[in-house]
C-alpha cells in the first residue's frame, strides 16, 4: 500500500504543465460529480423553504427560514404516503418473486449436462430480442383479470432474461467438486442448490436483487398501464400526477394550522413529494453501491 | 447473448456423457421441478403475447375475443404506412437516437479517460459514487426535477434567463427545446453509469506499459493516445455497435413524461404512440401492428449489429 502511494505521488509531480493539467482534470471531474448531485440538493433544500424565501431567493440549497410545513402537508394529504406504501409492497413482493423465479430457473441451466438446456436457453434468448410488445401483454394481463392488482406490477416482470443469464453464468463458476461432494453425502439437487450454490453466490444475488428492487421501485409505466384505482397507485405515478400533470394540492382550502410560516408554497410541496419518493433510494444507495458496480462487472467481464 | 454463444462453443469441446433422457429426468426430477415455474412464466408472459400479435391482422374487439374477431390481413399495416404518422414517428425516433449517439455516447468515454488520470483513490471513489447516483433515480423524479427547474413562472433556469434577457423561455411547451431537454436528461442520468464498462476495460491495462512509455519520454497525452485509448478501443466499438442496434429503442418512458399536447409533433415515438393509440384510445389492432413493425425491425437491427459486434469482438476483449 505504502509503495503504491509513493509511486502515485511521483506521477503527480513533474513539470509545471503536467501539474496544471492534473489540477484541471481533478477540478473538472469534481465539477461533473457536483453537477450530478446538485439537482437533488436543490430539491431537498427547496422542500424546506417558505413562500417568502422562495420568492426572494429562488435558488437555495440551505434555506434560511426552515419550515417543515410542506412535509406536514403531504402527511395530512396522505396521497403520496399511500403511494409509497404501495411501492414498498410491490418492491418487496416483486423482488422476492423475481429472485425465487430467477435463481431456481438459472440453476438447472447452469448445469452443462442438463438435458433440454439448449432448448430452454434458446427460448429465453428469443425473448431478449423479440417480444409481443405492449398491447398484447396488456391484453393478456387484462384477460388474466390482473388489472388493478399488485400482481400486474410484479408477476409480468418476474424474470429479467438479462439478470437470469448473469446469475446462471455465476452459478457455472461454482466449483463442481463441492456439488459432487454434497451429492456423495446423499444430498439431492435441491440441497446442493440451497446449501452450496446459493450461499456461494451471495455477491451476484445481492447485485441482482438490488437491480430488481430498483426496477420495481422506479417503475411507473406498468402502473400507468395496469392500475386505474388511485388507492393502488404507486408513488411514482402519484408523483407524476402531482408534479407533471399539475394535479396539485388545494393548499388554501387546507384547514391545517401552519403557524407563523404560513401555508407552504405549492412549489415546496411538489419538491417535498419528490424528496420522499427518491429519498429511500438515496439513503440506501451509498451502502449498496459496491454491489451495483460489482453486478455490472460480473455481467460485462464474464463470458 | 454473446456470452451464451461463447459458452456453447466451449461446450462443444468438452465431453459430456449422454444419459438417456428418461433416465436423466428420473434421476434429476428436482431440477425439472425447479425450472418449471420459470418455463411457465416465459410461456405465459412472453410467448402468449407473441401469439397475441395476430390481432395486428384482425379487427380485434374485446367482446369478440382473439378467435372470433374478423381477419383483415395487412389492413392496419397499410394504413400505418400510408398515413403521415409513420414518417413523424420515424423522424422523431431517429432524431432523438442520433442526438444521443452524437452527444451522449462520447461522454462516458471522455469521463472514464479523465477519471483514469485521477490517481488519488479516495477522490476517485467519491467522484464515482456521486456520478452513479442519477442512474438509480426514476424517470418520474428526473422529469419532476426538470419541471421544477424549467418552469416558466418559478423555475430557476427561467429566472436566470429572465435576469439576463428580460423575458422567459417556454422550455416545457416549446417544440424546439424538447429534444435538447431529453438529451440533457439522458447525459445527466447515464454518463456516470455508462462509464463503468470503460473503467473496467481500463483497469485491465498493464501498468508497466505506462512505466515503459514514461521511460521513453511519452507525455500524458501521448500515453493516453497510444496506451489508454487502444486499450478501450474494442469496448468503444462494441458499445457503439450495440447502440446502433437499438436505435429504434429510444427510452419511451422518459419521453412519455416530457411529452405534452404542445410538443407532441416532435415528442411522439413508436412506443408512446402505441400506448396512446392502443391503451388510451382503445385501437388495439392498429397499435399492435405499429408495435409489431417496430419490434421486427428492431429485432433485425439488434441481431445484425450483434453479429457485427461478435465479428469485431473476437479479436477484441470479449
Amino acid at each position: 500500500m505504502a509503495g503504491k502511494k509513493k509511486y502515485k505521488r511521483k506521477k503527480i509531480k513533474g513539470s509545471l504543465s503536467t501539474r496544471i493539467t492534473s489540477v484541471c482534470i481533478y477540478l473538472f471531474v469534481g465539477l461533473v460529480a457536483v453537477l450530478a448531485v446538485l439537482p437533488f440538493l436543490y430539491v431537498f433544500g427547496g422542500s424546506f423553504a417558505t413562500e417568502r424565501e422562495l420568492a426572494q431567493r429562488p435558488f437555495l440549497i440551505i434555506p434560511r427560514e426552515f419550515s417543515l410545513n410542506a412535509y406536514k402537508f403531504i402527511l395530512e394529504d396522505g396521497r403520496i404516503l399511500n403511494g409509497l406504501k404501495n411501492t414498498v409492497i410491490v418492491t418487496v413482493i416483486g423482488t422476492a418473486i423475481a429472485m425465487v423465479f430467477s435463481t431456481t430457473f438459472a440453476y438447472p441451466l447452469s448445469k452443462k449436462e442438463f438435458q433440454g438446456r439448449n432448448l430452454i436457453l434458446n427460448m429465453v434468448i428469443i425473448t431478449m430480442v423479440f417480444s409481443g410488445g405492449m398491447i398484447p401483454t396488456f391484453l393478456l394481463v387484462k384477460n388474466l383479470k390482473m388489472l388493478d392488482s399488485f400482481a400486474a406490477l410484479t408477476v409480468p416482470g418476474a424474470i429479467s432474461a438479462f439478470n437470469m443469464v448473469i446469475i446462471k453464468n455465476f452459478f457455472e463458476g461454482v466449483p463442481k467438486e463441492l456439488e459432487e461432494a454434497t451429492v456423495m453425502d446423499g444430498g439431492s439437487d435441491f440441497t446442493v442448490f440451497a446449501r452450496i450454490v446459493l450461499p456461494l453466490s451471495k455477491p451476484v444475488l445481492a447485485s441482482m436483487g438490488l437491480f430488481y428492487a430498483v426496477g420495481f421501485w422506479n417503475d411507473y409505466f406498468s402502473c400507468m398501464l395496469y392500475i386505474n384505482d388511485t388507492s393502488k397507485q404507486t408513488a411514482q405515478l402519484i408523483l407524476r400526477s402531482i408534479v407533471l400533470l399539475a394535479q396539485g394540492f388545494d393548499l388554501l382550502g387546507s384547514r391545517m394550522d401552519f403557524g407563523v410560516a404560513g401555508a407552504p408554497p405549492e412549489q415546496a410541496v411538489k419538491l417535498a413529494s419528490t424528496v420522499v419518493t427518491v429519498l429511500p433510494i438515496l439513503i440506501v444507495y451509498p451502502f449498496v453501491q459496491k454491489f451495483f458496480t460489482k453486478g455490472v462487472m460480473i455481467g460485462a467481464v464474464k463470458g | 447473448m454473446e456470452q451464451t454463444k461463447v459458452k456453447r462453443r466451449k461446450k462443444e469441446k468438452e465431453y459430456i456423457p449422454r444419459v438417456p433422457f428418461g433416465k436423466y429426468v428420473r434421476r434429476h426430477w428436482i431440477l425439472y421441478l425447479m425450472i418449471l415455474p420459470g418455463c411457465i412464466y416465459f410461456l405465459i408472459f412472453k410467448y402468449i403475447p407473441m401469439g397475441g400479435l395476430m390481432i395486428a391482422f384482425q379487427d380485434y374487439s374485446p367482446f369478440a375475443g382473439f378467435l372470433q374477431s374478423p381477419f383483415v390481413g395487412w389492413k392496419h399495416f397499410r394504413n400505418f404506412f400510408i398515413g403521415s404518422d409513420f414518417f413523424m414517428l420515424l423522424r422523431n425516433t431517429l432524431a432523438i437516437s442520433f442526438l444521443n449517439l452524437l452527444f451522449y455516447f462520447p461522454m462516458p468515454v471522455i469521463m472514464a479517460l479523465l477519471l483514469n488520470e485521477v490517481m488519488h483513490l479516495k477522490y476517485k471513489n467519491l467522484v464515482q459514487t456521486m456520478v452513479y447516483v442519477p442512474h438509480f433515480i426514476s424517470f418520474v423524479v428526473v422529469a419532476s426535477i426538470t419541471y421544477t427547474l424549467l418552469n416558466e413562472g418559478t423555475g430557476i433556469i427561467n429566472l436566470i434567463v429572465q435576469a439576463f434577457t428580460g423575458h422567459t423561455v417556454p422550455f416545457l411547451s416549446g417544440k424546439q427545446y424538447f429534444r435538447g431537454i431529453i438529451l440533457i436528461q439522458n447525459i445527466w442520468k447515464e454518463t456516470g453509469w455508462g462509464m463503468i464498462v470503460f473503467l473496467a476495460a481500463l483497469a485491465g491495462v498493464d501498468m508497466e506499459l505506462y512505466e515503459a512509455a514514461r521511460v521513453d519520454g511519452a507525455g500524458r497525452w501521448q500515453q493516453m493516445w497510444h496506451i489508454t485509448l487502444p486499450a478501450i478501443k474494442g469496448t468503444i466499438i462494441i458499445m457503439l455497435i450495440l447502440r446502433v442496434g437499438s436505435l429504434l429503442n429510444t427510452g419511451y418512458e422518459q419521453i412519455y413524461l416530457m411529452a405534452n399536447s404542445l410538443n407532441r409533433s416532435v415528442a411522439e415515438v413508436f412506443d408512446t404512440y402505441v400506448y396512446r393509440i392502443g391503451v388510451t384510445n382503445g385501437q388495439y389492432s392498429f397499435s399492435t401492428a405499429v408495435g409489431m413493425f417496430k419490434g421486427i425491425v428492431g429485432c433485425i437491427m439488434v441481431m445484425g449489429t450483434n453479429w457485427l459486434a461478435k465479428k469485431c469482438g473476437e479479436s477484441g476483449i470479449y
